[in-house]
């Protein structure tokens, strides 16, 4: 490059960038979730997949179709000029797993957000973040006209481990959401600790 | 019988409903032409959903670069208002993630931007950087 090099102007500020993922089922409220608390409208970025979802897709009627798109919401609150957190909605398919891994490495957290009409839809979100060790709460969304369950009841049904939090939640609610979030940050320090305690003893 | 053949693809009953235009036909240049094709770039580490790619201060007027497509002129003047997360530029190009990594990878190649590396992977970030964040949270 022919640009002088001496001429270090004001640096921009270099936000440490964090993420926090949102996992559930199909329609559980995750886009509105991540809507919610976002300063930016959820953007949508795209990977086109040509091979992957091939044998899977069910292409009659639409032969044409050669491409699959997976699409995953996302968000952002600038927590302070230096730390900005973003919030990503997993695919909701679970084919696309492997997209997982990626969005899933350098995480802080997670929040599997549940609907208490098909809590099944959401086994796959626990059981892999219980199996990568990622610190998650459990957020109910309440539905207006599903069945208001105790969180034990609910721990019980998705047998989780005690230490995972569960929290009622309204996905449209920034404050609900904000609570959600702190839960699931709280648990991970929480972790942390733990993880650091035996090591010094 | 004229049943038949108004359905055939030949001669369809309305040409302009099956007529695309502008956005609605899609990109016209297809997504890897934008990047000749390749699918990864030369740089060393696949750079994260959000690292954040920050202008040089010599890219001020990366246009004058004869070298750079108008993709990489856009995402170099995106990143000078702000700072961007890859996964916002990709938003904001509407390209797909695999392509603007391939684009961000031949600026950083350049030195007209370079990139934040974030938490690195299998480690979680520091417990006093998480006390920050839920702080931030419960001022929101």
């Amino acid at each position: 490059m022919a640009f002088g090099r001496s001429s270090r102007k004001k640096r921009p500020v270099e936000p440490v960038t964090l993420k926090i993922l949102v996992a559930g089922g199909f329609g559980v409220g995750k886009t509105t979730l991540v809507g919610a608390v976002s300063e930016i409208r959820p953007l949508r970025t795209e990977e086109r997949l040509s091979e992957a979802g091939r044998p899977v897709d069910d292409l009659a009627g639409v032969e044409a179709k050669t491409t699959t798109t997976v699409a995953m919401d996302f968000g952002r609150i600038t927590l302070r000029e230096d730390l900005v957190l973003y919030l990503f909605g997993t695919p909701g398919q679970d084919r696309f797993w492997f997209l997982w891994d990626e969005l899933a490495q350098g995480a802080l957290g997670a929040v599997v957000l549940a609907d208490t009409r098909r809590l099944e839809d959401c086994f796959a979100a626990v059981d892999y973040f219980e199996r990568r060790a990622i610190p998650f709460t459990v957020a109910v969304n309440c539905f207006e006209g599903a069945d208001e369950f105790p969180v034990e009841t609910v721990q019980a049904a998705l047998d989780l481990d005690p230490e995972v939090p569960v929290l009622m939640c309204d996905a449209r609610d920034r404050g609900s959401v904000r609570d959600v979030l702190v839960g699931v940050v709280e648990h991970a320090v929480a972790r942390a600790e733990r993880v650091r305690e035996p090591a010094v003893t | 019988m004229s049943a038949d053949s108004s359905r055939s693809p030949a001669t369809p009953t309305d040409p302009q409903a099956s007529r695309w235009y502008d956005a609605d036909a899609g990109p016209v240049v297809r997504p890897y032409a934008m990047t000749r094709g390749r699918t990864s770039s030369a740089s060393r580490h696949r750079l994260d959903l959000i690292a954040i790619v920050v202008p040089e201060p010599e890219a001020d007027d990366p246009g004058r670069d004869q070298t750079l497509s108008p993709e990489h002129v856009e995402i170099v003047e995106l990143c000078s208002g702000m700072p961007q997360s890859i996964a916002e530029l990709a938003a904001g190009l509407d390209l797909p993630v695999g392509v603007v990594r391939v684009l961000v990878g031949d600026l950083v190649e350049d030195e007209l931007v370079h990139v934040t590396r974030p938490v690195p992977p299998a480690e979680l970030p520091d417990v006093n950087i998480l006390r920050e964040v839920i702080n931030g949270l419960r001022a929101l």
